[in-house]
């Protein structure tokens, strides 16, 4: 049985025929079809469920904002040059064409008042998804965050709810130097009455942002701006518009038995790459876990895989002190998996420097692929 | 599966019946001193109005609740029976009252941590509020919030970060824009929040996005112990909107803050934007329970106050005067809302706290059905289970 397809893949295969047809591309009509195109890496009707898609990351968060937009119209997008601009990383290309300006919506470069002011919104019971340009300035708008949005439902007695999502890229661009590079998973991880979340996959990217505006707390939705441009294969499943992804659980990229990794975000991916090397080199399985969130913190899959490997690596790229490392060594001693351990964990993490400006600097500012195999090796005495 | 969050504490009537007007209500018709208003860039709401007299009854009525329930809690914070931080609106009546008689139950209002008058007018019952002053489970917030954190149906609110409820309200009023609704958002703040950043942010946005916020400045002459005149280069705080009409009203005359509320509730359901009141009030007591309020103005300051300017004292003249209310009849209500009160202090006393128990601590971190597995205690074994009800390592 032909799988159903997403109001996205019909719209693209609609454009695919028009342009068929019609060799002039701006014949097209209707907003939001050049969107669905580009989205839809050439979709055709008669493509079979099996042959694999692929999507930049970019266009399955586009997607998934889409379809949240489309499927209910208490859900609005804020943010400074969302709309006419397309935004700042293109994340919402297409989308005041295709929803208009009452659900897309431009702000003043003002983060205290817009955030502010979409809590606010959300209190009333709409359903706003907030975009900051980069979290670096959310830190103009963290009060409200934490104070506004976190803390109400518990200081209300549970009678007062705030769903809201907070978006926005976090952690390392490259060369955008110390007051434009710094990861918050940490700070909004310790809030008690917030989500945070941290994709690394297109299927990622799109299951969660859907999982998050639909949640009714407030959730931190942690992009990357690098990750942005990459390519991954999506199934179809992940295509539809009702594929969401359950906030809290990590995901095993690579079954390993030697070795775990535990990482987010971009980090994945530099474990991904050790985890090659140290098999080929060294003849070692390593497990690598995608985290998706920071909180809750998937810690029993942690668990049964330390249980299953003795040995634990962490990779995030925020600051050392405190960190989402740090609380992922705390868990697991604090656990039964201390009893598993045969070596102690190693954190690797962003240096503890003000990001520099300079490549040769910068490359030493954040975690990628030998650093990952040096501490690799050391956990497991090789 | 996610279940319905916890309705807020038993609401009173008393809305549904003040906007029903009765056959037998007279009107009587109102002349304000020219004084009461001073417009920028505005033209001032009628001096000269009618009203029910059931209205500016039902006003007094609420006036004396207010003034006796506020006054119960400095009584009981100096018996220690309500703790942290306590800020009391005795003398602020007028504005509260005037704005819930001007407004409906679709408006929305907004306000920082003084708050218990407004939460009382926005329906929230004498019991609910004293009994969250005390931290009793009945209480508006269920004991987990306290004075500075009360919520009613289209109030938000009880705000604590000074300032920070200002894009709050920008928000409510962006919402009601975003559904339809011909309704305003009351957006309350003090001299000492004015000059906050994000207040002109939120003037900004609600402008240029024709929102229907009523900013209004409770300019009560302190910030805390500072004098409006050393926080603030302007002190006209109805002009701090620049580009925003704005309207100065004098807070202890409870007519002309009804006049001058139901004047920006209408300017905003007629599609007219922001507007920035400045309600000019004062507080008899001090900054809060902690604050003696006679380090930085005088006893006299306070006193003439008191005794020329009192909203209840002033309303209950305007009643005679009219001829709306004999002195016996003003002398039984007032008996009667101390009465009530006295009895609503003596039932919230006696109602339980919340019960010491972490299911109850952990209840209401996230919205029933989306909390997150675990939440931890003090020590890992107090680790909270929420899918299984229980503490993670041990079963108590």
């Amino acid at each position: 049985m032909a799988p159903k397809l997403s109001s996205v893949a019909k719209t693209a295969q609609l454009a695919a025929s028009a342009l068929k047809s019609n060799a002039v591309r701006s014949s097209l009509k209707y907003s939001g079809q050049y969107q669905a195109l580009r989205m839809i890496n050439g979709t055709r009707a008669a493509s079979s469920p099996a042959e694999k898609k692929t999507i930049t990351i970019r266009d399955a968060l586009n997607a998934g904002l889409a379809e949240e937009l489309d499927r209910d119209d208490d859900v609005f997008l804020m943010g400074e040059e969302v709309a006419q601009y397309n935004g700042a990383y293109k994340v919402s290309r297409g989308l005041l064409d295709r929803f208009g300006e009452r659900r897309v919506i431009d702000t003043p470069i003002t983060e205290m008042g817009f955030t502010g002011l979409a809590v606010g919104a959300a209190l009333h019971g709409l359903k706003p998804v907030l975009e900051f340009m980069t979290f670096n300035f959310a830190m103009q708008a963290i009060d409200q965050i934490v104070n506004s949005a976190a803390k109400t439902y518990y200081m209300s007695g549970g009678t007062q709810p705030c769903n809201i999502t907070f978006r926005g890229p976090n952690g390392a661009a490259a060369g955008v130097a110390a007051q434009h590079s710094q990861c918050y998973a940490a700070w909004y991880g310790s809030i008690p009455g917030l989500k945070v979340v941290s994709p690394y996959s297109a299927e990622d990217y799109k299951g969660l942002i859907k999982a998050a505006i639909r949640d009714p707390n407030p959730v931190v939705f942690l992009e990357n701006e690098i990750a942005y441009g990459e390519t991954h294969e999506i199934s179809e499943e992940a295509l539809s518009t009702d594929f969401i992804l359950p906030i809290g659980k990590a995901n095993i990229e690579r079954e390993g038995t030697d070795l775990t990794f535990v990482s987010h975000s971009r980090s994945v991916k530099f474990c991904l790459e050790a985890a090659e090397t140290l098999e080929k080199q060294y003849g070692v399985k390593a497990e690598v876990i995608n985290l998706r969130s920071i909180k809750p913190l998937d810690v029993p899959t942690i668990v049964e895989s330390v249980k299953k490997t003795n040995h634990l690596v962490t990779v995030e790229a925020g600051f050392p002190a405190f960190g989402v490392g740090s609380e992922i060594v705390a868990q697991v001693m604090e656990s039964e998996a201390f009893d598993y351990l045969d070596a102690p964990v190693e954190r690797v993490t962003g240096c503890e420097v003000p990001t520099p400006y300079a490549k040769e600097l910068e490359d030493f500012a954040f975690p990628d692929e030998p650093t990952v195999v040096r501490a690799a090796r050391k956990v497991l005495g090789l | 599966m996610i279940r319905s969050v916890r309705p807020l504490a038993n609401v009173s009537s008393r809305i549904a019946k003040r906007n029903l007007a009765s056959s037998s209500s007279e009107l009587v018709s109102i002349e304000l001193p020219a004084s009461s208003f001073e417009g920028y860039n505005l033209d001032i709401p009628e001096l000269s109005f009618e009203t029910e007299k059931e209205t500016l009854l039902q006003m007094y009525k609420d006036m004396i609740i207010i003034r006796r329930m506020e006054m119960a809690a400095d009584a009981l914070y100096k018996a220690k029976k309500i703790r942290g931080f306590c800020h009391l609106s005795v003398g602020q009546e007028a504005i509260a009252v005037g704005i819930e008689n001007a407004i409906s139950k679709e408006d929305t209002v907004i306000t920082s941590y003084r708050c218990h008058g407004f939460a009382f007018m926005r329906g929230a019952p004498v019991k609910a509020i004293l009994g969250e002053l005390m931290g009793k489970r009945t209480g508006v917030s269920y004991g987990k919030g306290g004075s500075m954190h009360m919520f009613a149906p289209g109030f938000y609110g009880g705000n604590g970060i000074v300032g920070a409820q200002v894009p709050l309200g920008a928000g409510l009023a962006f919402s009601h824009k975003y559904r339809g609704q011909k309704a305003a958002a009351f957006t309350l703040y003090g001299d000492g929040a004015s000059n906050q950043g994000q207040v002109f942010e939120a003037y900004n946005m609600a402008k240029l996005w024709n929102l229907p916020c009523i900013f209004a400045c409770e300019n009560n002459k302190y910030g805390m112990g500072t004098a409006a005149s050393r926080s603030s280069a302007l002190v006209e705080y109805h002009k701090r909107g620049q580009y925003i009409p704005g309207l100065k009203i004098n807070g202890m005359d409870v007519l002309a803050t009804y006049q001058a509320s139901k004047f920006a509730k209408d300017w905003a359901a007629q599609g007219n934007g922001p507007l920035v009141l400045e309600y000019e009030t004062y507080r008899y007591g001090g900054h809060s329970m902690s604050d003696p309020g006679t380090t930085y103005r005088t006893r006299e300051e306070v006193q003439h106050m008191r005794s020329r300017n009192d909203p209840i004292a002033g309303l209950k003249a305007t009643l005679l005067d009219k001829g709306i209310a004999t002195e016996e009849e003003i002398k039984s209500y007032d008996k009667a809302a101390r009465a009530y009160v006295d009895e609503q202090v003596a039932s919230a006393e006696a109602d339980s706290p919340p019960e010491a128990k972490m299911d109850i601590l952990f209840e209401d971190v996230y919205v029933p059905g989306s909390e997150i597995p675990v939440l931890r205690g003090r020590i890992s074994d107090d680790s909270w289970d929420f899918k299984n009800k229980t503490f993670l390592n041990k079963v108590y």
